[in-house]
């Protein structure tokens, strides 16, 4: 049968498809979410926590432009961690323990009561276009005929026009979004044992891939894995150091403050592998699928398994475990750090091996997991691909890892979706607004050849990037598009200019030589001062800052913690700021050189072979763009931007 | 890389330092007559901003950073003579403000004028930069691209093979091994931020103190290295010293063939300092004469032996004059362990007046060799035996090989200079970053800084680098 219309089909409600619905569905759009199963909406397949370095970023980042993300998880959190907080603001990195099934409730939830929003457990089994010489008028549903597929013709223009399910019944719609994560073609793997599954034992989506393949969609086959799930009851935790969380909660949410969210807390456990655990390991390797050539599928270096930190870190004589809960609702408890494919009688063993784990109960096995995904590099920024006229895709089927990639990517799917079928400007954030750029310009520019993580030191402006300012960042482009409330925008414009008034104050306010100053001075260990000196250049001093001078700051206006803590940073790190704001206008420039999609690449004369293959697969939207892909020289961005006359 | 599309200004030598009597350097850019009046001085005393368009202007080139250390006694140095002509957008070749200096001092005062104007906020222009500049200005038409392209593509190429080419194995070998240094670090940093809780940086910055100090001295002798090219180009700045009528003048005079210093018998003739231009072969000596160093209570003189020591200083070469009927005293061994440090020549002058059957109280050899360790010649600067064996020394001290100097050299010289001194700067604020207890996070910034840096000159780009490292070395996650 064929439904009534919508406007976004979104594929999958992972973490991904979430943002992505929700996204859709507040911007106006009549939405429709399709899951395998509605019992595993916003899942956590593997690690049971939310944020982490850099991870932490992009959840505040999408918190800030209207996603849901950051309050679930303040929401549904057990334990809330600041890291690095001995290292400077920029990788600050906000992680809470997430009770699962909290999660996933609650986002379930949010998701069940939000107008416009439909939930649907059904498989999709194609995605349905429509073929038009130059203009996309018609609204007659075409299945994708697999065989006589024709990509090469220019003047034909695919469009998205509803998409199909197993069952057999269409949905039309005038935009979709891919947000499958690891479940096309998923095939669970231990030891010689592997099922056709996605994680948990959910049902795997088999048909999609031949219908991304008959659309001209490259597909490409990525591994990911994930630990064994322990008994509580039978773990010796007297053999663990105890891992609290903080005792002053930071929110993920701009929207929340500290004292909504204090709660009892549960710790997390720390402890080793020793040389027993490597030598079983190392025994058994031969029957491990990922040495054997059982697995195809690239895993990512950044998470590798136990047995394959043993064998490439072969001088390292013992490697961290730590064991979280994974919710207040179950006794199983997440071996972090013990990722496995190895049969089930050595991951017995290996798992027995650690002190604490001597008479370890497994409840659930580690596997890897192998699954198809898309070649990002077909995507617009914009996330939408450039062959085929309203499809989108985000998520770990554009080739990253994460629940945090994944819903960041998400809500941009989800809103230049909205946006394009509103006629408004897309959201393209670039690598100076935020992670979400760095994120998604790494994805759509560089050819990932593993699952792609969000690490600080991909970000080249993260000190303008920090956890702590996302809200300053972005807030303007949430209001924008619709995302974010009036009331929250203004908050977050007065907020910028509460700071500004401040440094402004604090770079014209000068203390002498009196006794209280010195005093103070004195008692900070901080060099005598012989004349007069601003309050900005105090805050400068390493052993000084916003909040240790206060008492000598007579003047000083009455300023929120977090608002204060900006006004810290600013004046503090300001030479590395102003260095990095400066590389930023430089990186501005060439972003502002554009590059029309329609550009041929082979009237240019002079450019190398390999470049112009690059650049015509890629098509990159800018020249800044272009002189990132790799294979392109800077010596052929010069004869780009002549060419171009720019 | 992205320097490349500013507007900035740059600056080349056009004419093709054929040794003609005339060379032209040309400055395009924003920043042409801001450039251009920090190094001239026109006799009409105008600004360039008050100089009509198109009017050609006579007037000197100067050096006022010369000698920074000692303002006091030293005016600026002029350079030149030149003609400079003033054109202000859009009315220039490559429609932007346009300075062209027509100068006339051959191959090294020329290489000098340029070397002022990038000093001053210019940037060497790349191949063809002047053209496409002309081109993306609209100045010439867009079927003239492809020709462009063209320029750019080949002397690119060509740039970059030159420079690769024209490092020495052993300069690119440790510019390679101080990349791989930084990268290690800079890997170790980032993993410990990504992963904090399986990668400690207790007690980083304390271990790698030295090493980052060890990197600076490194990359302190890379720019001398490059310096022996500038002496090349520029000359070697040596300076002649030696107790009073030692006959350090008349040695000036036999290396110049000309009575350019006043010569007499009287001890402590030379109170000013003389600076002259010697060039044999492809080796140019700038020769500084200096006041006989001597205890003196004669107030002028006073000054001129200060001055003598300062020079001393700065000087690439020193010629340390002996009267070899004298013989070397206690006060010529006191000079010589005061510039110890210093690439020397022990010269044992009038040998001329030695007596047939002269016994003179310490040979030359011996003073070369034992007292003073440092290399030493006989010779007679009346008679001019032994000079041309100065020469061949000199030679010998400064260039081991053959030398090469070709416009190229200069370019890619000129260029690596900077590189190397600006990742220099790097890990100085590194250095510094660490004494005042910055976070590790800040030092990345600039280690990367070098590291990016360091790879222009060995024509290598950073893309994945620094992830692919910390995949590599380190040990991540769950």
């Amino acid at each position: 049968m064929i439904y009534e219309d919508y406007d976004v089909a979104v594929i999958g409600a992972g973490h991904a498809g979430c943002e992505a619905a929700l996204a859709c569905a507040r911007l106006g759009l009549k939405t429709i979410v399709f899951t395998v199963s509605v019992d595993s909406i916003a899942m956590m397949p593997c690690n049971p926590n939310i944020g982490g370095t850099s991870k932490g970023h992009l959840v505040r980042e999408v918190d800030a432009l209207g996603g849901e993300m950051g309050k679930n998880i303040d929401r549904t959190f057990i334990q809330s961690k600041m890291l690095n907080t001995s290292k400077g603001p920029a990788v600050h990195s906000l992680r809470a323990q997430a009770d699962k099934k909290e999660y996933s409730a609650s986002m379930r939830k949010i998701l069940e009561n939000t107008d416009n929003l439909t939930v649907r457990q059904d498989e999709v089994a194609e995605i349905l276009v429509e073929e038009c010489q130059g203009s996309c008028n018609g609204t007659e549903l075409k299945t994708q005929n697999t065989e006589n597929e024709n990509n090469t013709d220019k003047s034909v223009i695919k469009k998205v026009n509803g998409v199909k399910t197993t069952s057999g019944n269409t949905y039309p719609c005038k935009a979709a979004i891919i947000c499958t994560g690891v479940y096309l073609k998923a095939r669970c793997i231990y030891g010689d044992v592997s099922h056709y599954t996605g994680p948990n034992g959910l049902p795997a989506a088999n048909s999609l891939t031949a219908s991304l393949i008959a659309l001209g969609i490259d597909v490409r086959r990525f591994k990911t894995g994930t630990p064994a799930r322990i008994d509580k009851r039978s773990i010796d935790f007297s053999k663990m150091e105890e891992q609290f969380g903080d005792e002053k909660i930071v929110p993920f949410s701009f929207e929340n403050t500290s004292e909504d969210l204090e709660r009892d807390q549960v710790s997390c456990w720390l402890t080793y592998t020793n040389e027993e655990t490597h030598k079983i390991i190392r025994e058994n390797i031969d029957r491990s699928p990922l040495f054997s050539g059982a697995i195809e599928g690239v895993g990512p270096r950044y998470c590798p398994s136990i047995e394959d930190k043993v064998m490439r870190f072969a001088d390292k004589d013992r490697h961290q475990v730590f064991i979280e809960p994974e919710g207040n609702y179950t006794n199983e408890m997440y071996i972090s750090g013990m990722s496995s494919s190895l049969p089930e009688d050595v991951q017995y063993q290996m798992y027995r091996s650690v002190p604490g784990l001597e008479n370890a109960k497994i409840v659930r096995n580690a596997y890897a997991i192998e699954y198809d995904c898309i070649n990002a590099t077909e995507l617009y920024p914009t996330l939408e691909f450039k062959n085929i006229s309203g499809l989108f895709s985000a998520g770990q089927s554009n080739g990253s890892s994460g629940y945090e990639e994944a819903a960041a990517q998400g809500i941009i799917a989800g809103i230049n979706a909205a946006m394009k079928l509103k006629g408004e400007d897309p959201l393209v954030l670039d690598r100076s607004d935020g992670y979400i750029g760095v994120l998604i310009d790494d994805l759509v520019t560089k050819e990932t050849s593993e699952p792609y993580r969000m690490m600080t030191s991909r970000a080249e402006y993260r000190l303008l990037l920090r956890q702590d300012n996302a809200d300053l960042r972005l807030s303007k482009y949430g209001y924008r598009v619709g995302l974010l409330s009036k009331e929250r925008y203004e908050k977050t414009v007065e907020k910028q200019r509460i700071i500004d008034a401040e440094i402004e104050r604090l770079k014209n306010t000068s203390v002498g030589t009196s006794e209280n100053v010195l005093e103070l001075l004195k008692s900070l260990g901080s060099t005598e001062l012989t004349s007069g000196i601003t309050l900005a250049e105090l805050i400068r001093r390493p052993e000084l800052s916003y909040f240790s001078i206060a008492p000598i700051d007579k003047k000083r206006p009455e300023i929120d913690e977090t608002t204060a803590e900006q006004i810290n940073i600013e004046l503090k790190y300001e030479g590395y700021i102003s260095r990095q704001i400066k590389q930023v206008e430089q990186y501005k420039k060439l972003e502002k050189k554009k590059i029309p999609a329609d550009f041929d690449y082979d009237k240019v004369p002079s450019l190398r072979i390999e470049a112009r293959q690059k650049l015509k697969k890629i098509k990159p939207v800018s020249i800044g763009q272009a002189s990132r892909i790799s294979g392109v020289s800077p010596a052929d961005i010069n004869v780009l931007v002549v060419f171009m006359k720019m | 890389m992205l320097d490349r599309f500013n507007n900035d200004t740059i600056a080349a030598i056009c004419t093709g330092l054929t040794g003609s009597g005339i060379n032209i350097i040309r400055i395009s850019g924003e920043k042409a007559f801001e450039v251009a009046d920090s190094i001239f001085v026109g006799k009409s005393g105008k600004k360039i901003a008050e100089m009509r368009n198109f009017s050609v202007n006579y007037g000197y080139i100067v050096d006022k950073s010369y000698n920074v250390d000692n303002v006091d006694n030293l005016s600026e140095e002029t350079v030149d003579e030149v003609l400079l002509m003033k054109m202000q957008a859009p009315h220039s070749y490559t429609k932007e403000d346009v300075i062209e200096i027509d100068c006339h001092g051959g191959i090294i005062v020329t290489k000098k004028i340029l070397g002022l104007i990038l000093k001053n906020g210019a940037r060497l222009a790349e191949p063809g930069e002047f053209t496409k500049r002309a081109f993306l200005n609209g100045r010439i038409d867009l079927s003239q691209a492809e020709a462009v392209i063209d320029i750019i593509n080949a002397k690119s190429n060509l740039a970059l093979k030159n420079s690769v080419q024209q490092l020495k194995g052993s300069v690119k070998k440790k510019i390679v091994e101080i990349r791989e240094k930084l990268i290690s670090k800079t890997a170790y940093i980032e993993a410990a931020l990504d992963d904090p809780e399986h990668i400690s940086l207790e007690g980083f910055t304390e271990e790698n103190k030295n090493e980052f100090e060890e990197i600076a001295k490194d990359l302190k002798k890379l720019v001398d290295t490059f310096d022996e090219g500038r002496l090349l180009n520029e000359g070697i700045n040596t300076c002649i010293l030696g107790l009073p009528n030692a006959g350090k003048s008349s040695l000036l005079n036999a290396l110049l063939n000309e009575e350019r210093a006043i010569v007499t018998d009287i001890a402590g003739t030379t109170r000013d300092i003389l600076r002259e231009t010697v060039v044999f072969g492809d080796v140019v000596l700038n020769i500084i004469d200096t006041a006989g160093i001597r205890d003196t209570g004669d107030i002028i003189e006073k000054i001129g032996v200060d001055r003598a020591k300062k020079e001393a200083e700065n000087a690439d070469l020193i010629l340390y004059v002996i009267d070899l009927n004298e013989g070397i005293n206690n006060k010529d061994l006191e000079i010589l362990e005061e510039i110890k440090d210093k690439k020397t020549i022990v010269v044992y002058n009038k040998s001329d007046l030695l007596p047939e059957n002269g016994s003179v109280s310490l040979n030359a050899e011996n003073a070369g060799n034992g007292s003073t360790g440092k290399t030493a010649i006989t010779l007679s600067s009346k008679t001019g035996e032994g000079i041309e064996e100065l020469k061949t020394m000199i030679k010998t001290l400064f260039y081991s090989g053959s030398i090469n100097n070709s416009e190229d050299v200069l370019i890619t010289n000129e260029r690596h200079r900077e590189l190397l001194s600006s990742a220099l700067r790097s890990i100085n604020n590194v250095i510094n970053a660490v004494q005042d207890n910055v976070s590790e996070d800040f030092l990345t910034i600039d280690l990367m800084d070098a590291y990016e840096t360091l790879g222009k000159i060995i024509g290598e780009s950073v893309e994945d680098d620094l992830a692919d490292r910390i995949f590599k070395d380190f040990c991540m996650g769950k």
